[in-house]
């Protein structure tokens, strides 16, 4: 069965492989090259600002603009699970 | 009203500079008064694919510079009147492209021709940029691949956001796609992203399809721009592309497997 399968089942065609991968990359970079250009600098200051009360790294806030309908929504996600408070703003980042 | 056309593609090797020669020769032999500009500074190469390269004396650059005017530089075409050929410079100063300098040669070149040809240097460096800024039409020329389709993707970015167009709010370059190298055995196989595909992750207008054709190796070997000859399924195909962009319908030629007669398959590839 499994000489059977191996002989006969079809392989994936590698041009529908080559126009789903090209699909997804281009929607992804269509997507960061619409981006308005603060972004990178907004992550930067937000980076500066949270760093200021935990601990984190660069990759831990994510700063992205979708859309919802036709508002367009500001999304803003920052990872602090395991994140150390900095002795001396301790109390600050607690409130 | 002269119109300017650049032909870009962001990867190399793609078929700009056999797309521009044998484009504007195809628009010189419809009738159309045209030039074709080579704006690939330091690699100049349209010359050897026009078949004048002994004929250069002044440049692209030369020009911009005020070294030499419009008329000693441009190269006449001996086997047709209406077409010209405006050679770069081969210096290693990218930089000699200078925008406002571009800028009035285009302008003298419109009040003499029907269509300026800009032929693109690859890449979306300095050259590149200048070639697209000036653009009313964009031909984007694409093989089937994925390298070739996500460059073609960014330069229509490019197009779209920084050509003086777009800067100026003024209506959006005319995109057209052309899909060159085409085989239609190896599409037919599914080796082969098909027309339809790239026209989806793309989405503009396709303008031609031109097959991968021994006769376009042979064209460049003699310096003739393909549509020059017409026993070449290419040469054909590029003339079709250049009627529908003067408007005309014609039916895509060449996207589908060849039948081959008996003969044919016993003998090889006559």
């Amino acid at each position: 069965m499994s000489l059977f399968s191996f002989l006969f089942s079809p392989r994936p065609k590698s041009a529908a492989i080559a126009k789903e991968r090209l699909k997804i990359v281009l929607a992804h970079e269509r997507a960061s090259r619409d981006a308005p250009d603060f972004l990178p600098s907004l992550q930067k200051d937000l980076l500066a600002c949270v760093g200021r009360y935990v601990q984190i790294d660069d990759d831990m806030i994510r700063v992205s603009l979708g859309k919802s309908g036709e508002t367009s929504l500001l999304e803003i996600n920052i990872e602090i699970a395991g994140a150390k408070a900095k002795s001396g703003a301790g109390a600050a980042a607690a409130v | 009203m002269a119109q300017v056309i650049v032909v870009t593609s962001g990867k190399g090797g793609v078929g700009k500079t056999t797309t521009s020669a044998a484009f504007a020769a195809g628009l010189a032999m419809r009738g159309h008064k045209t030039v074709v500009i080579d704006f690939d500074v330091g690699l100049r190469n349209l010359d050897l694919i026009m078949g004048c390269e002994r004929r250069v004396v002044f440049d692209f650059i030369n020009v911009i510079n005020g070294d030499a005017n419009l008329n000693q530089a441009l190269i006449k075409d001996k086997r047709n009147d209406n077409l010209f050929i405006f050679p770069t410079s081969q210096t290693r100063d990218k930089d000699a492209l200078k925008r406002d300098g571009v800028e009035r040669v285009l302008e003298e070149l419109r009040k003499t021709f029907d269509y300026i040809i800009c032929d693109s240097p690859a890449g979306i460096e300095h050259g590149a940029i200048t070639a697209l800024y000036f653009a009313d039409s964009a031909i984007i020329v694409t093989n089937p691949e994925v390298s070739s389709v996500r460059d073609s993707d960014r330069i229509i970015g490019i197009l779209s956001s920084r050509s003086r167009r777009a800067e100026r709010n003024e209506p959006p370059v005319d995109i057209h796609l052309l899909l060159s190298r085409y085989d239609p055995d190896r599409v037919a196989k599914g080796e082969m992203l098909t027309v339809d595909d790239v026209k989806e992750i793309l989405s503009i207008p396709l303008l031609g399809v031109i097959p991968e054709s021994e006769t376009v190796l042979r064209a460049s070997n003699t310096g003739t721009p393909v549509t020059f000859d017409g026993d070449s399924p290419a040469g054909r195909a590029y003339l079709d592309a250049v009627a529908r962009f003067l408007g005309e319908q014609r039916e895509m030629r060449f996207v589908k497997p060849e039948k081959r007669g008996f003969f044919r398959v016993l003998f090889g590839r006559a």
